[in-house]
């Protein structure tokens, strides 16, 4: 079997995250827009388990939605939704997510899209994992210029749960809400403590021993190789088409 | 219903009006804009239900726009929405920031007929300190349990691309179920379609669930390919080139009037006679 791509290498990371077995079952797994590795790994999830729903939203497969584009929060506000992923322009050493932009509200120094269904999605789904390829100082950042989404809220506030895990282009960190801080718990090949260190703007733990994120198994690579790549195909196309050319074969199947 | 053409139909919006328009993916009426732009539209109040993309961003780079109130402008796999980007950081046009379901929130409240409508999380964003219209209550039912409340949001008029209506004025929508509410809470809504059909699209009971009643419709026009560069459910795909010189084009004032001159406005033959 060729050798791992980096994309396959986080979405099996972010497949053994879905997966945790310390953590409360995932049924339900919903992926928002443009998000094709966390795409892959819900489907990859999917395959290892048998038994995972995964919706995306605002695609042409694969999107169960049938009451519009609301339903998404509805089923996340009557708690259906286990698991959700969301990234940001800026992500904090507390969780916070920035999806505003930077200076003066409502970004005067730099506008990012907005803050999507964050604001929401954050404290109702039980279980987040954020997801941002780019890690370096200005998205990883000591305190968010702006909260869209906050990594934890005061007793009182209704909240179903928080971030488990952060997972960059570089690092896989998990997240303590009690403590509100991260810890560093892998390294993505090519990576050491010194160059996550370097392109971290905020503080954070270490895990001892710090491992090395581990390549996904030879069975899962099948998986993602066939059956995974097959079913991200007429979602995202040209992610596919990158990463896996020979899945237009599996496109019949 | 009133059968009218495109440019009729976006004549029938006024300077200052609150529009409300889907995102890319979701029946977007991009026709619709193109035709506001000919119109030389000004101070438009934009609302994304609950996201906004092309339509907002052109309108925005045309000068069309005093303020958007959305969840999101962005271009999605094409990234980020330039003329939107630029109108924020040089403070041009009023941002009013959201959440997704509030947005839907908001819309269904007016649907509905009822003042304000209550809705979880939120609470802990920036997003309601620039609100002052979002407030936050003791929940009724409930001791110690805050929750944000929302006004009821009646827009002036939405506007959207759908695949067919019939002569009625009913409008078939498919699974595009936030369309209905946003009609439903719209004063008035003004739709572009692909195609009308004879038949009653009501009367058909496969049909009739993924219906707009034509009680809320004020005027249609025949709009042929009216959502590109936007896909509409199985009749196109999206045209993802166009997008890319779109969001190529619009990185500069000068490429933004050439994507006008080229996509927008009519030919400078037509635009002297």
């Amino acid at each position: 079997m060729s050798e791992v791509l980096p994309e396959e290498r986080l979405i099996g990371a972010i497949a053994r995250l879905i997966l945790d077995p310390s953590r409360p079952r995932a049924r339900h797994v919903a992926i928002g827009a443009a998000s094709p590795i966390p795409s892959a790994a819900a489907y990859l999830a999917r395959e290892i388990t048998g038994d995972l729903r995964v919706s995306v939203l605002y695609k042409r497969r694969g999107n169960p939605f049938t009451d519009g584009t609301g339903e998404l929060f509805d089923l996340a506000a009557q708690g259906r939704i286990d698991l959700f992923f969301l990234g940001g322009g800026e992500i904090d050493g507390a969780a916070n997510i920035n999806l505003i932009g930077i200076g003066e509200w409502p970004g005067r120094t730099a506008r990012f899209p907005g803050s999507f269904g964050s604001a929401f999605m954050y404290l109702l789904v039980p279980r987040t994992i954020l997801f941002r390829l780019e890690h370096s100082p200005r998205v990883l950042v000591r305190r968010v210029a702006h909260v869209s989404a906050p990594g934890t809220s005061p007793p009182g506030h209704f909240r179903r749960g928080h971030a488990e895990a952060l997972v960059t282009g570089r690092a896989v960190f998990a997240f303590s809400p009690e403590r509100a801080r991260f810890t560093l718990v892998s390294v993505h090949p090519g990576e050491s403590r010194e160059s996550v260190r370097a392109a971290t703007g905020f503080d954070y733990d270490i895990a001892e021993p710090l491992s090395e994120t581990p390549a996904p198994p030879a069975r899962e690579l099948a998986l993602l190789r066939g059956p995974v790549a097959a079913a991200m195909v007429p979602t995202y196309p040209a992610f596919a088409a990158r990463l896996w050319p020979a899945a237009p074969i599996a496109r019949s199947a | 219903m009133r059968l009218l053409d495109l440019d009729r139909l976006a004549a029938l919006v006024p300077a200052g009006a609150t529009l409300a328009i889907p995102p890319d993916n979701s029946a977007t009426c991009a026709a619709f804009a193109r035709a506001l732009v000919r119109q030389g539209m000004r101070d438009l109040r934009l609302i994304g239900v609950p996201v906004s993309g092309y339509a907002t961003d052109l309108l925005i780079g045309a000068g069309c726009v005093a303020e958007v109130q959305s969840s999101a402008v962005s271009l999605d796999e094409a990234g980020p929405a330039p003329c939107f980007t630029r109108a924020v950081k040089a403070g041009t046009i009023r941002m009013l920031d959201a959440t997704c379901p509030a947005m839907h929130a908001m819309l269904e409240a007016a649907a509905k007929g009822i003042p304000f409508i209550p809705i979880r999380g939120i609470l802990g964003s920036d997003l309601l300190a620039h609100r002052p219209d979002w407030r936050v209550i003791d929940n009724p039912f409930a001791a110690g349990d805050p929750i944000v409340v929302l006004p009821a949001l009646a827009p002036d008029f939405a506007a959207f691309h759908a695949a067919t209506a019939d002569r009625e004025g009913n409008v078939w929508v498919g699974r595009h179920r936030e369309l209905a509410v946003m009609a439903h809470a719209a004063r008035r809504t003004l739709v572009t379609v692909e195609r009308i059909v004879e038949r009653s699209l009501i009367e058909d009971e496969q049909l009739a669930p993924g219906v707009i009643t034509a009680a809320y419709v004020e005027a249609v026009a025949v709009a042929e390919q009216g959502a590109r560069p936007s896909g509409l459910l199985d009749e196109y795909p999206d045209d993802a080139e166009h997008f890319l010189e779109y969001a190529r084009l619009a990185r500069s004032e000068e490429g933004f009037r050439a994507y006008l001159a080229r996509h927008v406005l009519p030919p400078p033959a037509a635009a002297a006679e």
